[in-house]
């Protein structure tokens, strides 16, 4: 009986293998679930027609659990062909076991700058392991109906951003600003990562604390937190309870007013509001400050060491990393915006403001990613856990930011020497 | 004495099957997860470090505030569903089992359906409920005048492990109803009716007569919850993620174990201090196990018929 069921399976195996021959399936690994019908409605059917004979198989996870269910599946052998990078550690971590393959030769490498590739490189920049799709902004989404019925114009400082929320709180037709601090991640992503730059200057903040020689319990550090403590009294009723989704939703039915957040929402509003949204970047504490804006590189792809269909991979990067691809993405998902060299054409007008920023702001990147996020406890993690509590009002700007860095210096060479 | 008794083959060859199953899926995963607890992560491999990660979980300032938090809130888990859930369970058995009843059938089943739903389910039908925006709980509470008592349960740090707790009782109370109905059930008339000759009847009886007869069913239940509520994590990773916020209020062993030994966000997963912490729980349910088995269960009386 088992012998009659093992020749059955082995002859169904060779049955398919023959009929499949022609094709080879390529599966794509992502957390990016948002963006299923974008890949199979344009993207994957402009490939596979350019490129007969490869199908691809776009199969995301949810955002939350993709870095530890990426991990066990290749750690088991059963992850898909093609890899959706982290920036930073998470995918150079996968890099330097080997799962992820080396993709410096990769001919359309050159389409894009040091910069762009910086997140998906060796300490060295020697090796370069995903090709990079896109990046997010951050800042301010404002419902402009709800602007102008109560006579306000976008705030471009500290004093003038709570000025326009004290005049929609005393209005009281709009909850001032949406954001919840169930989730956590909110708090320190939209928040403290969104004005953030602003103090602690972009980059070189963000440099200094790499070397070892700002510390964040220094003012630049504290002073997001400062501000964040400040919000609690412009979250709807029940903040402490709120998601995510909730927050987007006060925000897309029109019942708040301001939502702080990044670009990537742009696509997944749009289809779902019946006001006009606009767009400001985190305000300055002074006018005439330098503004800094947080142009994060967050999303690539790369190739699973252990593919069995390497060149059928590589064919498949090396067209995420053309032209073509870069217009297609960036039209079909507003708010992710391309890295690719070459200059990509938008229509939607508020990834267009989004991306003017780009011009009079300096930017930079999440503060917490590169390196820093390296050891136990893990710098972003905890970022998330005191930007809520700060917002929550349950740790003062000072005390958090106090572990923070005690946590930091921990396991971080350069931050112990002072 | 070797003459006379042959060597008995049948008997193992009757444990085998059993013995053979339950190594390969019980006993070598536990002592492989023993085993990884004793090593940790090195440049290219991985190195023997003995008791090293036990002195990083209960040594590190660190490590174990995170491990001390998540046990403590993993007792007051248990302790809710001990003096909550099990004393609800008793009296509805009661209840259900008292003749006079009627429709006890349709009673029976409704409260028994929520134990068959997911965790999942569950989770987010009860965010729903309680959500400050969209819940049904602030406006049945607004339609009785009492709005003032809502607050934001599930992200408030003082109440959200109980609220959790509750949602988890409302789940599962059905289990120990049904063990005790059964309980019940299995008391024969005629001790009841000799009771009632007796003149015991109503509260006294159901403490003097019926009480002590269900007792072994309670010490079972009792001991159910307990390594129920030390393996608990689904409940608190729907509602509250893997951070198990608010400021790791919710945190019991189970979310900590998998933020350890999966990873989480940027962070990595570590499965030698992810091992490290299966161990220790793995420890205080065999503790908790042994202290109900060699003390409690060897007093109980039991009672043939």
């Amino acid at each position: 009986m088992k012998k009659t069921l093992g020749t059955a399976l082995l002859a169904g195996t060779m049955l398919g293998g023959t009929a499949w021959g022609q094709d080879v399936t390529l599966t794509i690994e992502s957390w990016r679930n948002d963006d299923i019908t974008i890949w199979q409605d344009t993207l994957i059917p402009a490939f596979e027609t350019a490129n007969p004979g490869i199908k691809v198989v776009f199969s995301p996870s949810a955002p939350a659990d993709y870095n530890a269910v990426l991990n066990s599946k290749l750690d088991a052998g059963s992850a898909g062909d093609l890899i959706t990078c982290r920036p930073f550690d998470a995918s150079l971590e996968l890099y330097n076991k080997g799962q992820l393959a080396d993709l410096t030769s990769l001919a359309s490498m050159a389409n894009f700058s040091d910069v762009a590739k910086s997140a998906w490189q060796t300490d060295d920049g020697a090796a370069t392991f995903c090709v990079p799709m896109a990046s997010v902004i951050h800042g301010f989404l404002y419902n402009a109906d709800a602007f102008e019925e109560l006579g306000l114009t976008p705030p471009a400082t500290e004093e003038e951003f709570f000025a326009v929320l004290d005049k929609i709180k005393e209005d009281g037709t709009y909850v001032p600003m949406a954001m919840g601090t169930q989730d956590q991640w909110e708090a320190a992503t939209m928040g403290y990562q969104n004005i953030g730059p602003n103090y602690w200057k972009g980059e070189e903040g963000r440099k200094a604390l790499i070397e070892g020689t700002q510390k964040l319990t220094d003012e630049p550090w504290v002073a997001p937190f400062v501000q964040l403590a400040k919000w609690k009294d412009y979250l709807g009723d029940g903040f402490e309870a709120q998601t995510y989704p909730d927050s987007q939703n006060l925000f897309t039915l029109g019942r708040a007013a301001i939502y702080p957040t990044g670009s990537w929402e742009i696509g997944v509003f749009n289809p779902q509001v019946s006001f006009t949204m606009g767009a400001f970047p985190p305000p300055v504490p002074n006018a005439g400050d330098t503004c800094y804006i947080s142009d994060h590189t967050d999303i690539a792809l790369g190739m699973n060491a252990k593919t069995a269909h390497p060149e059928e991979t590589k064919t498949f990067l090396e067209w995420v990393g053309s032209a073509e691809f870069a217009t297609l993405y960036a039209n079909a998902l507003p708010g992710f915006f391309s890295l690719n060299s070459t200059a990509v054409e938008m229509e939607d007008p508020l990834a267009k403001e989004f991306v003017s920023w780009r011009e009079k702001c300096e930017p930079t990147i999440r503060s917490t990613y590169q390196i820093l996020s390296r050891g136990t406890p893990n710098l972003e993690n905890e970022t998330w856990n005191a930007s809520a509590n700060v917002i929550r009002g349950s740790e003062t700007p000072e005390d958090a930011a106090k572990r923070l860095q005690e946590g930091l210096a921990s396991w971080y060479e350069p931050q112990q020497a002072q | 004495m070797a003459k006379g008794r042959p060597i008995r083959w049948h008997i193992a060859v009757f444990l085998a099957p059993a013995v053979l199953v339950y190594s390969a899926i019980m006993i070598l995963p536990l002592f492989s997860t023993l085993n990884l607890s004793l090593f940790t992560r090195t440049e290219g491999g991985t190195a023997f470090v003995g008791l090293d990660n036990f002195r990083t979980l209960f040594g590190d300032p660190r490590w174990s505030a995170a491990f001390w938090n998540a046990l403590g809130n993993n007792l007051w888990f248990f302790a809710v569903h001990m003096l909550v859930q099990n004393p609800i369970g008793i009296l509805l058995a009661a209840l259900l089992s008292s003749p006079r009843l009627r429709f006890s059938a349709f009673y029976r089943t409704a409260i028994f359906i929520p134990t068959i739903l997911s965790f999942v389910v569950v989770g987010f039908i009860w965010k729903l409920i309680l959500s400050p925006l969209w819940g049904i709980a602030p406006d049945l509470l607004d339609m009785v005048g009492l709005k003032s008592l809502f607050a934001p349960w599930l992200g408030k740090e003082e109440y959200a492990l109980t609220t959790l707790a509750l949602i988890s009782v409302w789940q599962f109370v059905g289990i120990p109803m049904m063990l005790i109905y059964a309980a019940l059930l299995s008391i024969p008339d005629d001790i009841i009716e000799a009771a009632e000759m007796d003149g015991i009847t109503g509260w006294s009886q159901f403490r003097r007569i019926k009480l002590p007869l269900i007792l072994p069913a309670i010490g079972i239940i009792s001991i159910l919850t307990f390594v129920g509520n030390f393996n608990a994590f689904d409940l608190i990773y729907v509602s509250q993620g893997a951070l198990a916020g608010p400021n790791f209020a919710t945190d019991i062993l189970g979310t900590f174990l998998y933020r350890t030994f999966f990873g989480f966000q940027l962070q990595l997963g570590d499965p030698h201090m992810g091992a490290t912490i299966a161990t220790a729980m793995f420890a205080i349910i065999l503790v908790g196990v042994c202290i109900y088995l060699f003390l409690i269960q060897t007093r109980l009386r039991r009672y043939q018929f």
